[in-house]
C-alpha cells in the first residue's frame, strides 16, 4: 500500500492550521504524444532543489527556477531542500535529477534530443498559486522557445 | 508539497500543447492534483527516480516511466511500477513522515554559512 502523506502530514504538523492540499477532480488537459520519444526533444525538470556550481540556493516560497546546463557533472551540482531527506540525492542527483541517465537514453537513441538546459526549482511552496501562475507559465516560455515536445518531471 | 508543485505545472504545461509525464511515490497527494500521466515509484521521498548509485535501478525505472509516456491514453492515468525499496526492510514505511520525522532544516545562519562555502568552491574551482 501507499503511504498516505496527506493525512501523515496533517498529523506530522498538527501544530499548524491543516494545509489545504489541491484537489483537481474535473479531468487534466491532455496534449496526444503524436510521435515516440525517440523522434521527441525532451526537457528534464525536477523539484529537487538542484543548484548547478554557485547559483544562488532556493528560499521559503520561492517560485524561482534555475538552468542546469545538460552536461553538467555530478560535482557541479548541489541540493538544496528542507522537504524530504536530501542525504542520498547529494550523494547521487539521478535519485531525483536523472540528468545521466537522459543523456545515455539519449546516445541510445531511446530519446530524440535532451534539451539543454534541464530546469530545477525547490518544490516545497505552499502556494499553489505561485507555481500555476508565477512558476508554471515562464516554464512554457522556455519550453516553447526551444521547441520542447515532451517534458519530463521528478518531484523529490 | 513537491508532487503537487510538479502536478500543477504539468497541467499548465499540458494546456500549453505540450505532453508531459510526472514520477510520483506520494500517490495520494498526485491523485489529488490530478495531472496527465504520472507514473508511481514505492519508494522514499527522494528517490523518484532509483536509488543512489543503482545505474540498473534507475535506468529500469526511467525506462518504464519513458514506455508509459508513450502508452499511457487515459487523461489523469497514475501507471503503478513494481519495484520494492527493500524486500526484507520495510520499516520507512511505518515511520517516514510520521510524528518524530525529523527533515534537516538548518537555521539561517547555517544555511548562509553553507551558501558561502559553496559559492566558494565553485569559484576557486572555476577561477574568474
Amino acid at each position: 500500500m501507499p503511504i498516505a502523506y496527506i493525512p501523515r502530514t496533517r498529523e506530522l504538523y498538527s501544530a499548524y492550521a491543516p494545509y489545504r492540499w489541491v484537489v483537481n477532480e474535473e479531468p487534466p488537459p491532455w496534449t496526444p504524444l503524436r510521435k515516440l520519444l525517440a523522434q521527441c526533444k525532451v526537457a528534464l525538470m525536477s523539484s529537487g532543489g538542484v543548484l548547478y556550481r554557485d547559483q544562488p540556493r532556493f528560499h521559503r516560497e520561492d517560485a524561482s527556477y534555475r538552468l542546469i546546463p545538460r552536461n553538467a557533472n555530478r560535482a557541479d551540482l548541489s541540493i538544496w531542500h528542507f522537504g524530504y531527506p536530501t542525504k542520498d540525492a547529494e550523494q547521487d542527483p539521478n535519485c531525483v535529477f536523472p540528468l545521466e541517465r537522459m543523456r545515455e537514453f539519449e546516445a541510445e537513441g531511446r530519446i530524440g534530443e535532451l534539451c539543454d538546459p534541464a530546469f530545477t526549482f525547490m518544490g516545497g511552496v505552499y502556494s499553489a498559486r505561485k507555481v500555476r501562475e508565477e512558476l508554471a507559465p515562464k516554464i512554457v516560455e522556455e519550453l516553447r522557445r526551444r521547441r520542447v515536445e515532451a517534458l519530463y518531471l521528478v518531484p523529490a | 508539497m513537491c508532487h503537487q508543485s510538479v502536478g500543477l505545472i504539468a497541467r499548465v504545461v499540458e494546456a500549453a500543447g505540450i505532453p508531459t509525464l510526472c514520477m510520483t511515490s506520494a500517490y495520494d497527494i498526485t491523485q489529488a492534483v490530478n495531472p496527465p500521466r504520472a507514473v508511481f515509484v514505492d519508494y522514499p521521498l527522494g528517490h523518484q527516480t532509483g536509488k543512489p548509485d543503482d545505474l540498473d535501478n534507475q535506468r529500469a525505472i526511467i525506462g518504464d516511466a519513458l514506455n508509459a509516456f508513450e502508452t499511457i491514453s487515459k487523461p489523469g492515468t497514475i501507471v503503478r511500477l513494481p519495484y520494492v525499496w527493500d524486500p526484507n526492510d520495510r520499516r520507512w514505511e511505518e515511520t517516514d513522515y510520521m510524528p518524530g520525522f525529523r527533515l534537516p532544516r538548518p537555521k539561517k545562519d547555517a544555511a548562509d554559512l553553507a551558501e558561502q562555502e559553496r559559492r566558494r568552491r565553485y569559484r576557486v574551482a572555476n577561477p574568474g
